[in-house]
């Protein structure tokens, strides 16, 4: 033990310095934004909150998550049976471009939509004569989110239905399973806690979304604004405690969802050690950790 | 079909099906949306591309982009080290809580990150007041820049160190103890090197997230043309302006150095996988 460690003081000093850091850079910016929201009371945090354009803020925004969820974890779950289960041509490139939407700017990802359905854009003209609006409407603010979010449900699915492999589906389709029954009561209840991951992070991400979406959204108050947008208007107008009022709503999620993480985390991995004492498949969730909110 | 996709023979079903679909929604959302960058570029004269990517404003925004990610990439590098050190090797109380912490960046809406950041490091704020007293001017200059994308890259370290650091066999530190050398030789001539792939892909992607980030760096960047305007804003204000084709040179070079960047780290880490024999 004592030849693999460092001497107790250099330990403490380490541990010291460390936390130092994390409390500055991560705690200290946390704990500002509640202050601030209630800093004039509790009275004046709760009057700022009730505000017509703050609650059709806090709809759009469940609404594009309601929408962009849904539609990448059905992508989600088909891209990783199709590269879980099967050895393809071309399935690393295939790997590689469903990923490419993290490494795009998320103001770059805005301005792809403005450049196919935008005034000038390849699809503007043909929607204006049909009465169609997108750019600056939800349609828009909807497909950014999908856009920004897209890889994330399938990324967290494909390392955990890999190393869960393809023996037991084999086993239940020689049973005389169907594919689909095969699919609900083999494969699902194995990848449940991954996905229930996926979904959680990628819905953390739908919500929070600011640079594409102030791109498409055109900023219209009580119509095309989500809580993050309406946060910047807040504060641009010096409105600063109902900014820090709205913007703590989502410093919460961001909590809750931290939370529910490191709750599935713990879960899947006990999980997994009871059932055959391998937590190889654990390392889809914690490799996961690295890339997701990117 | 006829034609035989499949390496290797499956007897599940539902591969047609689902990879059918999977191209189809993948090409739906990400390639023909982001394929208009290209095309809009390439009804561009070369000239025009080159005048709107090497105007001085163009190129002072790319500076100052490219230079502060740099810098809090470097930051993050010192930090993030120490941070996935103290998590992948000592046990203290609270310390599943501060693993959750790490992430904290990533679930955090950018605009609220930045408007957080901006009150802390401004003039009157409660590290800002100390600053500015030393004449540090933290908000709303390339040093609050700085500051916003060190707090969005910071996690990007911690999670690629930490995982190797638990890996890391034992044997080597006992060997290299048992053969004389102490704490410190061990750590520099065995375990550092070790290391260095795994800081070289944490740097990269907080570097590539660093460059392309808007909401947390708008608040706090002052976002004065020239000085402390950052490329994403550059392309947001030639959008503002109706200047599609300014906006998607801009983004174009952008996307190229994003791009260049993920395959650079896709290569390290399969050089690196190679050396130490997994997969």
């Amino acid at each position: 033990m004592s030849i693999r460690t460092e001497q107790p003081w250099v330990r403490r000093a380490l541990i010291a310095a460390a936390l130092v850091c994390l409390a500055l850079f991560i705690l200290l910016p946390l704990f500002v934004v509640f202050f601030n929201a209630l800093n004039k009371g509790v009275e004046v945090y709760f009057r700022s909150l009730n505000d017509p354009d703050t609650f059709s803020a806090i709809r759009l925004t469940v609404i594009t998550a309601l929408v962009a969820v849904p539609l990448n974890l059905i992508f989600g779950v088909a891209a990783s049976w199709a590269i879980a289960k099967f050895d393809f041509w071309g399935k690393n490139f295939l790997t590689t471009l469903i990923d490419l939407p993290l490494s795009v700017s998320p103001v770059i990802s805005g301005l792809i939509f403005v450049l196919l359905f935008g005034a000038q854009g390849a699809f503007g003209p043909w929607l204006m004569e049909h009465g169609i609006k997108i750019i600056f409407a939800p349609p828009a603010i909807i497909l950014a989110t999908i856009f920004i979010t897209f890889p994330m449900v399938a990324r967290e699915l494909i390392p955990v239905m890999k190393a869960q492999g393809s023996e037991e589906e084999e086993a239940a389709m020689t049973l005389g399973a169907s594919g689909f029954q095969t699919f609900w009561r083999v494969t699902l209840p194995n990848i449940k806690w991954g996905l229930l991951y996926g979904v959680i992070l990628c819905n953390a991400r739908a919500m929070g979304e600011f640079g594409a979406v102030s791109v498409v959204s055109g900023h219209i108050r009580g119509q095309t604004n989500t809580l993050p947008l309406h946060i910047e208007i807040l504060y641009n107008e010096y409105n600063f405690t109902a900014a820090f009022a709205a913007a703590s709503l989502l410093a919460m999620l961001a909590l809750v969802t931290l939370v529910l993480k490191s709750m599935i985390e713990f879960k899947y991995r006990a999980e997994l050690s009871a059932r055959d004492g391998s937590v190889g498949a654990f390392a889809g969730v914690a490799a996961g950790k690295m890339e997701n909110h990117s | 079909m006829g034609i035989n996709i499949l390496k290797q023979k499956s007897t599940l079903p539902g591969l047609h099906l689902s990879l059918g679909y999977t191209i189809f929604y993948l090409s739906l959302i990400v390639l023909i949306p982001l394929s208009m960058l290209f095309i809009k570029t390439s009804t561009m004269g070369l000239r025009e591309f080159v005048d709107v990517i090497t105007s001085p404003r163009t190129l002072a925004a790319y500076r100052l982009s490219f230079g502060a990610s740099l810098a809090a990439g470097l930051v993050n590098i010192i930090m993030g080290f120490l941070i996935a050190w103290v998590l992948a090797r000592y046990s203290f109380p609270g310390k599943k809580i501060v693993d959750a912490l790490v992430d904290f960046p990533f679930a955090l809406p950018t605009a609220v990150t930045g408007i957080a950041l901006t009150s802390l490091y401004s003039q009157n704020g409660w590290v800002g007041q100390y600053l500015y007293k030393w004449g540090i001017e933290s908000a709303y200059s390339p040093l609050g820049i700085t500051i916003a994308l060190i707090f969005i890259g910071l996690p990007f370290v911690v999670r690629t160190v930490e995982p190797v650091l638990q890996e890391l066999d034992a044997e080597l530190e006992d060997a290299a103890a048992s053969l004389g050398a102490n704490r410190w030789q061990t750590f520099i001539k065995v375990l550092f090197p070790n290391i260095i792939p795994a800081l070289i892909t944490g740097f990269t992607l907080a570097f590539a997230r660093a460059i392309g980030e808007y909401g947390s760096v708008i608040f706090i960047a002052g976002n004065m043309p020239g000085k402390t305007e950052i490329a994403p804003l550059l392309i947001m204000t030639k959008l503002e302006q109706y200047d599609y084709a300014g906006a998607t040179a801009i983004a174009v070079v952008m996307l190229l150095v994003s791009f260049g960047l993920l395959a650079l780290t896709n290569f390290v880490q399969s050089v690196f996988s190679k050396r130490i024999g997994m997969n």
